[in-house]
């Protein structure tokens, strides 16, 4: 990376100009000893769906408030659209946030909040008012428009927060954990409008996360965060079946990892729900890695049901099945029963 | 709900009577007294006359007195109103080397006896200053009661910017307001309140000060309290006090009842 600096530059060297694109070059932060994030690569697409999702303190929300300018880079640069923005302080960058606990303005009125960044903006009253009404039938909510933040729901805030900032219409949205303080029935009706929002204003959105099941449902990369790194970029899919290190298959749902018993042995992951589970006489099917256990724990929850088996050789491995047999019968393996548990190769993925 | 039983009402009642007695019924005398005939306080009042009254207010001494007052007390206001506002910001967004002893510093004048501070004043404008050609005056005065009306802005101001989200600033400036925009439309409107509040809670303060006042006012230059004091001594014009005495209680509604409705909170409004 350091050297390619020294070569002449090259196109492809230089971030990419269309609107809405997002690029970090070797972007560092350190809190005095503490090193927050370390020397981050990473090239958002114009009306990409991005989350970034890790554990508290994994530096992903570092990266997105040093991508709205609220926090200052210790080394590398920052390109919005092209343009260097690093040094750009941020009232002058075309990002817009939507913060965690929304910060809405306490003292304003719902329309004044939504229309607060045009009027900064020197927007005229009229034309003010007019897309401030626009906004708020957006997401529904014209019939608060005269009360106080206080007075609103959280779900009403939260969109309320998504208006202020969209009516800005930035290039780029930023979104820091936006449905973290919403109960779960609510999160899930966000999360589908979130969505819909996304596609029509077609605009990139840069998520933070720490819930995996948010992460992969709305986005169409995810970033895995862990220790001021990006672990993993890909995919929903490609994060979940192809994990590439340990981390990364333990943050993002259930995982077994198997390590083989013979030295420098690799660790392989299998996903619960890729684990065949069946009765201990019946044989192992050719080319299938199986062991032979008893089942610890048979947890029913709604879908599925979820065995803990503990192998013979001492492992703890969890199977997952689908109910999709008739809702009044059992499942088929209880507590105590002896079964086999087993996966072909293509089911199993090599981790770091 | 607490419970009290009807034996403790009567009690705690009649406790908060004798309170309120007290605290009220010497106002009400000086309010008697202030349309009384004679020239000393007497009880009861014999003859009612408003000619105290018309003394009162042709008299040019209490037009001067209360006009300093008025001055002093605004000026200390101000005073306090930027340097409380400034220090208040200071350590609630900074870490400094030294802020829990400025922290200390500021508010230690509010617990200084008015003697200490008053002789420590007198000393150094008469002894330090005044030699090298110096001369604090009517300023000095304003300084003196500015050293603890600071705290009363301090305080208030403090207090409510520790009850803000920093988020909402940051909020702002999302939105493309300039760090001055930020200021006048989101952090000031949120402590406005507490400011005045904390504003009129140091005029008051500077209003009635008297020892430090004694200390620092310029020769012949006399202040509200200092004539009052002064008046006491020539019992002949007694009478005089009580109707400056209550033309003072009815102003003092003022500021408390604007004081009480600014220092709610901007969130309970409806």
């Amino acid at each position: 990376m350091r050297a390619s600096a020294q070569q002449a530059p090259s196109v492809s060297d230089s971030p990419r100009s269309l609107p809405g694109t997002v690029t970090l070059r070797q972007v560092a932060k350190r809190f005095g000893e503490f090193s927050a994030v370390e020397q981050l690569d990473l090239e958002v697409q114009p009306g990409e769906f991005l989350s970034m999702l890790g554990p508290s303190g994994s530096g992903k929300t570092t990266v997105l408030r040093m991508i709205a300018g609220f926090e200052t880079v210790t080394s590398g640069s920052i390109h919005l659209s092209g343009t260097d923005v690093t040094q750009t302080p941020p009232h002058s960058r075309p990002v817009n946030t939507v913060f965690q606990d929304y910060a809405l303005f306490p003292h304003l009125t719902i329309a004044e909040n939504v229309g607060y960044g045009l009027r900064v903006g020197g927007t005229n009253r009229t034309d003010r008012e007019a897309q401030v009404r626009a906004s708020l039938e957006q997401v529904r909510l014209s019939a608060v428009a005269d009360r106080l933040p206080h007075q609103l729901s959280g779900g009403q805030r939260q969109r309320i927060a998504l208006a202020r900032a969209l009516i800005m219409r930035p290039q780029v949205l930023l979104l820091d954990e936006p449905l973290g303080a919403l109960d779960k029935q609510l999160r899930e009706e966000m999360q589908i409008e979130l969505k819909q929002i996304q596609r029509e204003v077609g605009i990139t959105f840069i998520f933070v996360t720490h819930d995996q099941e948010e992460a992969l449902t709305l986005s169409d990369r995810v970033a895995v965060f862990n220790n001021g790194r990006i672990e993993q970029i890909g995919s929903a899919r490609e994060v979940y079946e192809f994990p590439k290190t340990e981390f990364v298959a333990r943050f993002l749902g259930l995982s077994n990892l198997i390590r083989g018993t013979e030295p420098g042995a690799e660790l392989v992951s299998v996903r619960p729900e890729r684990v065949r589970l069946s009765a201990a006489d019946t044989a192992a099917a050719p080319g299938e890695t199986s062991f032979l256990g008893t089942v610890a724990e048979a947890v029913y929850t709604g879908p599925t049901t979820r065995f803990l088996v503990d192998t013979e050789d001492g492992q703890r491995l969890t199977a997952e099945r689908a109910n999709d047999h008739h809702p009044s019968a059992e499942t088929a393996f209880g507590r105590g029963d002896r079964v086999r548990v087993g996966w072909t190769a293509d089911h199993a993925t090599r981790v770091a | 709900m607490l419970r009290l039983s009807l034996a403790a009402k009567i009690g705690l009642g009649a406790i908060v009577a004798v309170a309120l007695a007290f605290m009220y019924v010497p106002l009400f005398l000086v309010v008697f007294n202030s349309f009384n005939e004679a020239r000393i306080a007497t009880w009861p009042v014999t003859d009612f006359s408003l000619q105290w009254w018309g003394k009162a207010f042709t008299s040019e001494p209490i037009r001067a007195a209360i006009l300093n007052s008025v001055i002093v007390g605004l000026g200390a206001t101000a005073v306090a109103l930027v340097l409380g506002t400034l220090v208040a910001f200071a350590l609630q967004r900074f870490t400094f080397f030294g802020k829990q002893s400025v922290n200390l510093l500021v508010v230690l004048p509010i617990a200084l006896p008015g003697v200490v501070t008053g002789v420590a004043l007198n000393n150094t404008y008469n002894q330090i200053l005044e030699p090298i050609g110096i001369q604090v005056g009517y300023f000095g005065m304003i300084i003196a009661h500015g050293t603890f009306c600071i705290v009363m802005v301090f305080n208030n101001v403090l207090a409510r910017l520790r009850r803000l989200s920093p988020n909402v600033e940051e909020a702002s400036r999302d939105l493309g307001a300039t760090p001055w925009q930020t200021f006048r439309l989101v952090t000031f409107p949120q402590f406005r309140s507490a400011f005045v509040a904390g504003g009129i809670l140091a005029f008051a303060l500077s209003f009635d000060e008297v020892v430090v006042t004694i200390f620092t006012a310029p020769p012949g230059v006399d202040t509200l309290p200092l004539w009052i004091m002064n008046q006491m001594a020539r019992p002949n014009e007694a009478s005089l006090v009580n109707v400056v005495a209550t033309v003072v209680i009815l102003a003092s509604f003022i500021p408390v009842w604007v004081s009480q409705r600014l220092s709610r909170d901007p969130a309970d409004r409806d």
